[in-house]
């Protein structure tokens, strides 16, 4: 019984799997390059674990930005996981490795676990603590090897965007009401044009949340 | 390299991504019953936001020069498509990043 939700848990994280190997050399590469070896590579990955935000961290490192403006920027950058707890608040009722569940709660993990209605804690461990390890292994390997890779890889990030399209065609096709979808597409749509593509994020949440509490009010008043 | 700053830095950041992600619980956990407003959200939120993360991975494409984003149109069409008649998220990912890779460095 257990090690088939393992099994099931695995199967699911494999396009994870693709992007954080990725994504977690080319951190590491980019570490090494401003003269950090394996062990903050691994520091990083384990205790930060958030993708965009270690590629930032690189720049704040090298430039020995103050604590402050750190604190202010990591803000700023993982913002948006405020609005992922908001809707796993239910989910994580009564779990027991609940604070590791959160800790390890990226966009990638959240989007695996958003879709799933009601399943065991275990599937939701597994497929958190999976996801945590090819990012490390990720991060360490490229810290370590990242300059002698062979394969021509150029274009294997995208694996992550197909993810998330590939999420939004199955929400698409298993429920009736698109509004959200579409609110939410439209609304990042006009917050990158407005505000660029370093800061749309916030704007793009709140715009959401906004949008999404006044259709709720709409819908009740026709009822 | 040789002091302790960047550790500091590193510390900080996994603060506060922690506070980020923990605050929710931590505001909502000692209620009972969450406030209908919160369960709405934690309902809808999921859906708006995955499409808002598709156009965050897009988000450096320049569709104003050549090829004007047509290589990740192509892509995003191919997982799409596939999705729509498969229903198998893992072959519509491989079968697009295949295809975007190709994309990629052929042209």
């Amino acid at each position: 019984m257990k090690k088939e939700i393992v099994k099931q848990a695995f199967i699911k994280t494999i396009p994870v799997m693709a992007g954080y190997l990725v994504l977690g050399v080319g951190f590491g590469v980019l570490l090494a390059k401003i003269g950090y070896g394996p062990l903050y590579a691994i520091l990083m990955s384990v205790t930060i674990y958030a993708g965009s935000m270690q590629y930032v961290a690189i720049s704040l490192i090298d430039s020995a930005a103050s604590l402050i403006s750190v604190a202010i920027t990591t803000l700023l950058v993982n913002g948006r996981h405020l609005f992922y707890g908001l809707s796993m608040l239910e989910k994580y009722q009564n779990i027991k490795r609940k604070p590791y569940l959160i800790f390890g709660m990226t966009d990638e993990t959240y989007s695996l676990l958003c879709q799933e209605e009601s399943k065991e804690e275990d599937y939701y461990f597994y497929i958190t603590i999976f996801n945590h390890c090819y990012w490390i292994i990720g991060c360490l390997t490229g810290n370590l090897i990242g300059t002698l890779i062979p394969f021509n890889s150029a274009g294997i990030e995208f694996s992550m965007t197909a993810l998330f399209v590939a999420i939004v065609v199955e929400q698409w096709l298993t429920t009736k009401d698109h509004l959200p979808a579409i609110l939410g597409f439209v609304s990042a749509i006009v917050c990158l044009i407005l505000f660029g593509p370093e800061h749309f994020l916030i704007p793009a949440m709140l715009a959401i949340m906004v949008l999404l509490i006044v259709i709720r009010k709409g819908g009740n008043e026709n009822e | 390299m040789n002091n302790y700053f960047p550790l500091l830095q590193i510390i900080t950041i996994s603060l506060v991504t922690m506070l980020v992600r923990f605050s929710p619980f931590l505001i909502f956990n000692k209620q009972e019953k969450l406030p209908d407003i919160i369960s709405y959200l934690g309902k809808v939120l999921p859906t708006a936001i995955m499409a808002m993360l598709v156009v965050y991975c897009l988000k450096d494409v320049n569709i104003t020069i050549f090829p004007y984003g047509l290589k990740e149109l192509i892509a995003v069409l191919v997982v799409a498509m596939l999705h729509i008649y498969k229903r198998n998220t893992l072959l519509s990912i491989v079968c697009g990043t295949i295809c975007y890779m190709l994309l990629i460095q052929l042209f």
